[in-house]
């Protein structure tokens, strides 16, 4: 049975959805999807605890041999984000039954929470697996999904957010393929580790340099890195709240884990920071991604565009982390990946407390916010600490990733690039301040609706947002493992 | 000449892919944008299936049973054509066709809502730059 836990957590996921379609009926469909995901977080968490001890997880399918058979890998990072993954997605779910019956129609609450669980076995089946292609047809899934989950909005703008979410999606997922196309050509391997073992020899190719930069735009373009954005605003923003909560805590960040495995633990490519052309394109990527998104964000009064925009910059953060290619960036990387999913995770799960008090299209727009904070005092509280722990306030989440970048940042003297992160930490206290200052300092609107949302959409936000701040304080659990993980990265000694 | 006629099948890929592409990125119709797609990804088909060609090999299909001690031998000396870029081809039509229909049903939801399948116009309906 044991042996058997890295097929159970994408199978697990998988039979459920079906089983959903059929049974149809609110309770048992909920019932069954909530502890389906808590169970896939136990899995995670089992399995994370074997690769602390045991190292490396390997996981033959079907009994058929690597690299002809498709083979599950899962290092220490892999666990992490498997973790991550499942946690973000059984707390949402089990946030969600309330906010569901207010924003999806009941007839079609089965497919709904069917097509979540896809996008979930989706995201888990990237982290796991060691075959490049697998990789390709698991992102699909997931994506496929996800338009399906973005297209239930209730504002019609969600179909056509879903639509250009569709195009670009594909054409990066082409893309993608592309690159795994011209790779499998000169290395004649799906496999990762066995590509990891052939490349050398032919890295120096015109078709391995080319199939590299299909993969990576591609990649890019799941990722939103700026300026390969574009569809990522209008999607979150018109999502029903909970699908915004869940994909922007994990579907971005497996995108990111996706490129830390490729660069590092497939490709050869020396990522020393002023070595490596890619080093440099992805440092001004990120950099001007954080410093434009988090501008862009200022000036929305669209409460869920402008998390949307923050969520941009904060992939910014993340991506700076890797093009410093040193063990203090990577371990910034990894630590944000899991700090800013529990921080943008919990600030959309109030986003969707407010969406229930105060309607759908309202729940989201600044001057319908006027006042809630005196009305909806935990929600609006909830909202403030996830705040902070995006400016990276000490005492919270984001304040360990962000001193974590700028130590990557001083190690190698590039005081310029600390400079611009702790600057663009300013522009984050604009936008979160313009919020609170709604929320608290503005008077409310006569016949404003009063009281607080349902007991089960605040607890699930506070898991989120107590998270944020459980691991600001406790700085040594997920900062631990993101060291052991970059320096496994980096495959050196930590 | 070899550069044209030895490389006629990704000289094709490469048409089919720009004009998949270009067709995606600036046509404001709809459907004309799935069908670009669909264009684009079918050019990445034919280049799986190129890329899988020996020259000389026939279909990988067992010709003689492969039961017997003599014909299993001739099997083995039999030159044939990689099956595994065709295999990952077949996964990936899949998924193509997946994303064609989920495109169309999302293109009759928004023609049910927005009366229209112009992207111009629905921008104009939605009040956005």
């Amino acid at each position: 049975m044991l042996e058997q836990l890295p097929a159970l957590q994408i199978v697990l996921p998988l039979i459920a959805a079906p089983l959903l379609v059929l049974l149809r009926r609110r309770l048992p469909v909920l019932l069954v999807a909530i502890s389906v995901c808590w169970a896939s977080f136990a899995i995670a968490l089992a399995l994370l605890q074997r690769t602390l001890t045991e190292g490396t997880v390997v996981y033959a399918l079907g009994g058929w041999a690597p690299p002809w058979g498709i083979e599950y890998r899962i290092d220490t990072l892999g666990a992490f984000v498997l973790v991550l993954v499942t946690m973000i997605a059984a707390v949402v779910l089990s946030y969600a039954p309330r906010s569901l019956d207010l924003e999806i129609p009941s007839d079609r609450l089965h497919l709904f929470v069917a097509a979540y669980l896809l996008c979930m076995t989706g995201l888990l089946g990237i982290v796991i697996t060691g075959d490049l292609f697998n990789v390709f047809v698991f992102l699909e899934v997931s994506a496929l999904s996800s338009y399906v989950l973005i297209a239930m909005g209730k504002d019609r703008r969600a179909l056509s957010a879903s639509f250009q979410y569709l195009v670009l999606g594909t054409i990066g997922a082409t893309f993608m393929l592309i690159g795994i196309g011209l790779l499998y050509m000169m290395t004649g391997t799906l496999n990762m580790s066995d590509m990891a073992a052939r490349l050398p020899e032919v890295m120096q190719t015109r078709t391995v340099m080319a199939g590299l930069g299909f993969f990576s735009i591609g990649l890019f373009i799941k990722m939103a890195l700026f300026p390969l954005h574009i569809w990522l605003p209008n999607a979150y923003s018109y999502a029903p709240s909970m699908v915004t909560a869940f994909l922007a805590a994990t579907a971005t960040k497996v995108s990111v884990y996706v490129t830390l495995r490729f660069i590092f633990s497939v490709t050869s490519i020396r990522m020393e920071f002023g070595v490596s052309d890619l080093s440099w394109m992805l440092m001004a990527l990120s950099l001007s991604g954080i410093v434009v998104a988090s501008s862009v964000a200022i000036f929305q009064t669209d409460v869920k565009r402008l998390l949307a925009y923050s969520s941009v910059a904060q992939i910014g953060y993340m991506v700076l982390g890797i093009s410093f290619g040193t063990i203090t960036g990577l371990t910034a990387t990894i630590v944000h990946l899991f700090n800013h999913a529990l921080t943008k995770g919990g600030l959309f799960l109030a986003m969707g407390c407010f969406a229930w008090r105060l309607g759908v299209t309202n729940g989201s727009q600044l001057k319908h916010l006027a006042g809630a904070g005196r009305r909806m005092p935990w929600t609006s509280f909830a909202f403030v600490l996830g705040g902070l722990s995006l400016i990276g306030v000490p005492l919270t989440a984001g304040f360990v990733s962000k001193l974590y970048l700028i130590r990557g940042a001083l190690e190698l003297d590039v005081w310029p690039v600390a400079a611009l992160v702790l600057m663009s930490s300013l522009l984050a206290v604009v936008y979160v301040w313009r919020v609170v200052e709604v929320l608290y300092f503005s008077p409310s609107p006569e016949e404003a609706p009063t009281g607080e949302a349902p007991f089960s959409m605040l607890v699930g936000t506070w898991i989120l947002i107590g998270g944020a701040i459980f691991f600001g304080i406790w700085t040594s659990g997920s900062a631990d493992i993101a060291r052991r993980a970059a320096a496994s990265l980096l495959s050196v000694v930590p | 000449m070899s550069t044209v006629f030895g490389l006629l099948n990704y000289w094709v890929v490469i048409i089919l892919m720009m004009t998949g592409f270009y067709i995606v990125t600036s046509r404001r119709n709809l459907i004309k944008k799935v069908i670009g797609l669909n264009i684009f990804q079918t050019s990445v088909f034919l280049l799986y299936i190129s890329i899988g060609k020996v020259s000389g090999g026939t279909a990988p299909i067992m010709t003689h049973g492969g039961s017997h001690g003599d014909s299993a031998h001739e099997t083995a000396t039999t030159i044939y054509t990689n099956p595994l870029p065709s295999v990952l081809i077949l996964t990936a039509i899949v998924v193509g066709v997946a994303t064609t229909s989920v495109a169309m049903a999302l293109i009759v939801r928004i023609r049910e809502s927005y009366g229209t399948v112009e992207e111009d116009e629905i921008q104009a309906m939605d009040g956005v730059d």
